[in-house]
């Protein structure tokens, strides 16, 4: 049985409403420190994943995009004086997709790996850029913000974990259904189109200009909304160094792990990079530590962290090219199709 | 004037730089259609190994010689491992599994060597060196010298000996070349070891520049503009490309980053590619392709 209006059959239920149960049961560091960070490490998922999984355009451009996120958030509070939460944020993801237009033309006249350096340059442009005009951080000695207190439709989103969180599962779910929609629309079908050979899809009168125009700037609308979350629900304060290259690469491999042209991929995909890390630190202390002794540092630990990602990235692109997500479907279909059946159609 | 002169010959020899980093692509990208991230990645590692060699006690030919071998050792590893499997898919699955490759060889140059800066000294004292009122870094001039000789070494390999040809007969049509019987699987691991070897150079003439540390790694990033504006196919391009990147950072960085802060050397290089591909989307000795449905 599915709701099939929103597209969600009963494991996506659970697994929503076991979200949503996360402040009841969990304690605060869980919450906070393990499954928000995943959420939005999945909403720029998303993004990334409407450009490159989508419409077949590569980026490494995720991490400008996020940290452009959280700057204009800043500005529009600080500068613009909007002090309510949602719509700040509305219009930070606004003019992160204009910035994402600007850095999408060129692709208008290129393709394939030279769009890439389209997002390279908006990723090192956006990083100076935040770093020297002081504009963006206020005249700070350090390009560093803080959101002044904002509100929250009566909620008090400045200091209560359990409204960030809950705010940013709301959020993340709402633009999570208007992926599926914009998907499944003929922007999405688009694209996709447009990924599988682009002169096949303009032979067939789709216009690839403005669909991957298109796709630039739906997808930095998420990315900046991401990005404004990670700031100032997730870290609190808005930073530069928060959002270098090996942010986008982060970003780039969730897709690639968790799944490509997958909405449900990016979740699996952002849990598993941002807690693998977490759990090969806690393996490595609890039975190579003893072994290693005192020899064990962080840096040994981020050396071992890269050489695993590297391995398992090169394995998935090996054995199961469409990510995690096709093993969770291959696995669920095991159960679905038993006993095995020749399935026929009924006419 | 001088400014100027000094500004641009400065960012010219300084691109040699980063044509020797090019190279290394282009070979890789003209033989199996592989935009190839990892490059940065061995060129760290070979430039370590051969510090950490000759820190050993190794001499410094015993430490090149062996360098040399442990590199071709890695570059064959690397073709049947992480290629083979993924032969005949699309270009984008390539990309994605040097960014892992590029990963996993970072992490075991630095677990295994370290992760400090390095001095790595050639014996070449960087004496500053004036012709009229320019001001040239002897340094620079060294590099020039030995990207100048590698492509000239790289232009007889191709165009001189059997597998060089073959080299280039994989390079222009891969079926066609599998049917007149040249093993196409032995023809990538020589061009990764030619690519690595390049990035040993490369490594050596970077490292003796500014030490050898996980930085190098990220010269890819600086090399991807270079190749943009080349055209990922061309040896030729690398080497002008790079001349232009050079000259266009050098002289943007005096005329224009002291008006607007500075710094701008992270980013001048991608907004110059970007400006000479909506002229040569295929860059500028690039080949154009024709794609049929």
């Amino acid at each position: 049985m599915t709701f099939n209006n929103l597209n969600i059959n009963w494991g996506h239920a659970i697994a929503i409403a076991a979200l949503f149960i996360v402040p009841m049961v969990a304690t605060e560091y869980w919450m906070s420190v393990i499954v928000l960070p995943v959420l939005i490490l999945a909403l720029a998922g998303i993004g990334v994943n409407f450009l490159t999984g989508y419409a077949g355009q590569v980026t490494l451009g995720a991490g400008g995009f996020m940290a452009a996120g959280g700057y204009f958030m800043f500005a529009f509070a600080m500068h613009g004086d909007i002090r309510s939460f949602p719509l700040a944020l509305l219009l930070a993801g606004l003019a992160t997709a204009f910035v994402g237009v600007l850095f999408g033309i060129p692709s208008a006249r290129i393709k394939g790996f030279y769009v890439m350096v389209t997002t390279l340059a908006a990723q090192f442009f956006l990083s100076w850029l935040f770093i020297k005009v002081p504009w963006f951080y206020n005249y700070n000695e350090v390009p560093n913000v803080t959101l002044p207190p904002m509100t929250l439709f009566g909620f008090d989103i400045n200091d209560d974990p359990v409204v960030k969180y809950y705010f940013t599962l709301i959020t993340v779910l709402a633009l999570t259904w208007v992926a599926t929609c914009i998907i499944r629309s003929p922007i999405g079908r688009n694209w996709m189109a447009i990924r599988d050979m682009d002169t096949a899809a303009g032979v067939i009168g789709i216009n690839a200009i403005k669909y991957k125009i298109i796709a630039f700037a739906v997808s930095s609308f998420f990315i900046g909304i991401a990005g404004a979350f990670w700031c100032f629900i997730f870290l609190g304060t808005a930073s530069v160094r928060s959002f270098t290259i090996e942010r986008s690469f982060q970003i780039l491999f969730i897709i690639i792990v968790g799944g490509m042209s997958s909405i449900r991929g990016n979740y699996i995909g952002a849990a598993f990079i941002f807690l693998l890390p977490i759990l090969i630190d806690y393996l490595v202390k609890t039975f190579l530590g003893p072994i290693l002794g005192g020899s064990l540092d962080s840096a040994t630990l981020s050396n071992i962290n890269k050489i695993i990602f590297g391995v398992l990235i090169i394995f998935f692109l090996i054995k199961e090219p469409e990510g995690i997500d096709k093993m969770v479907r291959d696995f669920t279909s095991r159960f679905k199709n038993r006993p095995l059946t020749v399935k026929q159609n009924k006419t | 004037m001088t400014l100027f002169l000094e500004a641009l010959i400065g960012g010219l020899l300084a691109g040699t730089m980063y044509s020797l980093v090019a190279i290394g692509f282009v070979l890789i990208f003209k033989a199996s259609g592989v935009f190839n991230y990892a490059q940065g990645a061995m060129l760290l590692f070979s430039a370590l190994t051969l510090v950490s060699l000759n820190e050993f006690g190794f001499p410094f030919w015993a430490a090149l010689v062996m360098t040399i071998i442990i590199t071709v050792i890695g570059a064959i590893l690397i073709e049947r491992i992480v290629l083979r499997p993924l032969a005949n898919r699309n270009v984008m699955t390539l990309f994605m599994a040097t960014l892992g490759l590029a990963y996993v060889i970072e992490g075991m140059a630095q677990g295994i060597m370290g992760a400090e800066i390095r001095g790595f000294d050639v014996g070449i004292e960087d004496l500053p060196i004036f012709w009229g009122d320019i001001l040239i870094s002897q340094f620079d001039l060294v590099a020039a010298a030995v990207a100048i000789t590698m492509v000239a070494i790289l232009a007889l390999f191709f165009n001189k000996t059997r597998i060089g040809i073959s080299l280039r007969a994989v390079a222009d049509d891969t079926a066609a070349a599998q049917t007149l019987g040249i093993n196409i699987n032995r023809i990538w691991q020589i061009v990764w070891a030619v690519a690595a070897l390049t990035g040993l150079v490369a490594g050596m003439a970077w490292g003796a520049r500014q030490g050898i540390s996980f930085t190098l790694s990220l010269v890819v990033l600086k090399a991807l503009p270079v190749l943009i504006i080349g055209g990922f196919t061309s040896i030729g391009g690398a080497i002008v490309a790079g001349l232009i990147v050079g000259a266009s950072e050098a002289l943007a960085e005096t005329y224009i980053g002291v008006h607007i802060g500075g710094g701008i050397v992270t980013w001048v290089a991608y907004f110059v590619a970007i400006g000479f591909l909506f002229y040569r989307p295929s860059g500028l000795f690039g080949d154009i392709e024709i794609e049929r449905v």
